[in-house]
């Protein structure tokens, strides 16, 4: 176990920046996710770390050593690839026993690790089969035993689910949130699913293109994000995000609504409401007309999608699954005036 | 697998004839004529046959020189098909190194492949003639008593190098292609479990590349066996002595130039036994420990 440094980190492929100087702190124990977007620079983050790409300045340390140019093997770290990497030819005996042979591990010991991890992960009727008469969800259960076989400084999961279908994927998103509080290892996990990172972290880096636009718990990304990519990026359905203008007390929406608010940071603004933070009522004071496009039932939920009346802006809003309406139905809705999120319209910045 | 369901029999029937028949003319044919003339004994101007049952392999199989053929042959063909393809894998794992010109340099490793046998004999020849050879000259320098057309074993390494060169590049394209389907991760994962890339290689690489190893091994064997007939013909004629005269080319030899066909016709009999018998060990037994992905 150990904690995990990244000191502005940096990343060219042929003269052109990738990854723009990244600095994370990862306590010992924690479990941190990246979570971005497909090519935001997340996986090749996680493989600077383990050592399968070499960075181009700044510094990482596991432990208290700096490991820039040391071997991957040298780093005492253990992955799960998105592909799972299990050796075919081997049994998953053999593939969970792969490292600890190389290290030089007396054969009692190797047994007695391998059938510890193979219980834990439940694996024991598969232990003398090959990767290839395996499930998908048995395969990356041995992908997560050879990395937790080999007890490892630091746990590095890159996309370890996305190759699972939906309902396994909880299972076993439930599954590795158990082993970490059993283990208590640091771990780095990358994913590009949301609802993964937001339920497996202990904090969060949001990032994109090569930049972490965010490092928090996933309670602060969540009501507080940084920027309007986080804001935009964290949450389904998404943040509605639009232009308005603030006059004094006043926000003005598109087609002209006025809504008074508390405090409105700058002139013109880009405002930011979450779905849930949108209520539809009979009426109130500063309430405004929207007109429902088309309804999407969930169940428990139901999203509408509308725009605003007066303006082709477009707004989503989450409603009870029981709400009886209907496409072309006119609404009167009001905001919850405590969870506006206001954004700078030239950096995306948030503003206080 | 799909199936695939032809309206009426005739037709798959003519999808194969083209291949059929050329395996009749080619194959088929000249075997069976092979059979019959290895129990038949031509007189010397050939205008007759008589039938002589086993007469002529008791003859073959009781010279000395066709078990010196053998021998030869034995040592040929080990050096070569083992040559050429730990050369070839060699060469592959490197070239699967190189990040820029790649393709540059696997055009350049896959030429020799479009040489002509005779014209690469010639090639090795004249590079190698204690007279006039452009390498010959400095192996003579460095010590070495260089004399292929007086020395039996400078002979047989002129042979085995030419034909070994010669089928580098045919193996070198499967060992690329063979490399290229082992994916990235199962190294990088080997890497993070601790192995060097030299051990990576002998427990990951090695193993995943059997079903081309094998595949190759077969085809070198019958490679060295009868491709390498215009390579020893073109460099040594067979000689010096008899130190370079494989099976294949003794029955050449005894059949189109000293016009003994029942000998030449006998010796093939057991020539085509010797391999089928090889391959089908080799698939019996070495096929057995190859994992298929």
């Amino acid at each position: 176990m150990a904690r995990i440094q990244l000191q502005d980190v940096r990343k060219s492929y042929a003269g052109q920046e990738v990854i723009h100087g990244v600095t994370i702190d990862i306590a010992n124990g924690e479990f941190v996710v990246i979570v971005g977007p497909s090519g935001c620079g997340k996986s090749t983050l996680l493989r600077m770390v383990a050592g399968l790409e070499e960075i181009t300045s700044g510094t990482i340390s596991i432990g208290d050593r700096v490991v820039n140019h040391l071997e991957p093997r040298d780093r005492n770290i253990a992955m799960v690839f998105q592909n799972y990497a299990l050796y075919p030819h081997m049994t998953v005996r053999d593939n969970m026993a792969y490292g600890l042979k190389l290290a030089g591990m007396p054969k009692a010991d190797i047994d007695a690790a391998v059938a510890r991890a193979a219980a834990m992960l439940e694996l024991e009727p598969y232990l003398d089969r090959k990767p290839r008469a395996l499930s998908g969800g048995q395969r990356q259960r041995v992908a997560m035993g050879r990395a937790l076989v080999r007890e490892p400084a630091a746990f590095l999961l890159d996309e370890p689910l996305s190759n699972l279908d939906a309902k396994l994927r909880v299972q076993m998103r439930l599954q590795i949130k158990d082993l970490h509080q059993r283990t208590g290892q640091t771990t780095l996990y990358v994913t590009h699913d949301q609802v993964e990172a937001m339920t497996l972290a202990d904090r969060l880096v949001v990032m994109e293109k090569g930049v972490a636009q965010q490092i928090a718990t996933p309670y602060e990304v969540y009501t507080t994000p940084a920027n309007e990519f986080v804001a935009g990026f964290i949450g389904s359905p998404a943040m509605n995000i639009f232009d308005a203008r603030c006059e004094g007390q006043d926000l003005i929406l598109p087609g002209g609504h006025r809504v008074t608010v508390a405090s409105c940071p700058a002139e013109a603004i880009r405002l930011g409401l979450r779905p849930e933070d949108i209520e539809a009522v009979t009426h109130a004071p500063d309430a405004f007309p929207v007109v429902l496009q088309s309804v999407e039932w969930l169940g428990a939920d139901a999203y509408g999608y509308c725009v605003i009346e007066g303006s082709d802006t477009r707004l989503t809003l989450r409603m009870p699954g029981n709400a009886p309406l209907a496409k072309g139905d006119r609404l009167l809705i009001s905001l919850s005036r405590s969870r506006l999120h206001f954004f700078s319209p030239e950096d995306g910045r948030r503003l206080a | 697998m799909r199936r695939t369901v032809f309206p009426h029999k005739l037709l798959p029937w003519l999808l194969l004839a083209p291949q059929l028949a050329i395996t009749l003319i080619f194959f088929y044919w000249p075997a069976a004529q092979a059979f019959r003339q290895s129990v038949l004994k031509e007189d010397p101007f050939g205008l007759s046959s008589t039938f002589v049952g086993l007469a002529n392999f008791r003859k073959v199989l009781g010279d000395p020189a066709y078990l010196n053929a053998l021998q030869v042959t034995v040592v040929f063909s080990l050096l070569v098909a083992f040559g050429a393809l730990a050369v070839a894998l060699f060469l592959a794992v490197q070239a699967e190194k190189i990040v820029r010109h790649k393709g540059f340099y696997r055009t350049l490793m896959i030429w020799p492949y479009a040489v002509a046998p005779a014209i690469a004999g010639m090639l090795w020849l004249f590079m190698f003639n204690p007279s006039f050879g452009t390498l010959a000259w400095p192996l003579r320098q460095l010590g070495f008593d260089w004399n292929p057309l007086l020395d039996g074993d400078d002979a047989m390494a002129l042979v085995v190098a030419a034909a070994t060169w010669k089928q580098i590049s045919y193996n070198f394209l499967f060992f690329v292609a063979g490399l290229q389907a082992i994916p990235r991760s199962l190294l990088e994962a080997a890497a993070i479990d601790g192995a060097s890339r030299r051990h990576a290689f002998w427990t990951i690489v090695f193993p995943l590349l059997a079903p081309t190893t094998f595949f190759l091994l077969v085809v070198n064997t019958v490679y060295a066996l009868f491709d390498t007939f215009g390579i020893i013909h073109a460099v040594t004629g067979g000689g010096p002595g008899r130190a370079t005269e494989t099976l294949v080319y003794k029955v050449y030899n005894d059949g189109f130039v000293n016009l003994i066909i029942g000998d030449s016709a006998a010796q093939s009999v057991i020539l085509m036994v010797i391999v089928i018998a090889l391959t089908a060990f080799q698939f019996r037994f070495i096929e057995r420990r190859v994992h298929y992905a």
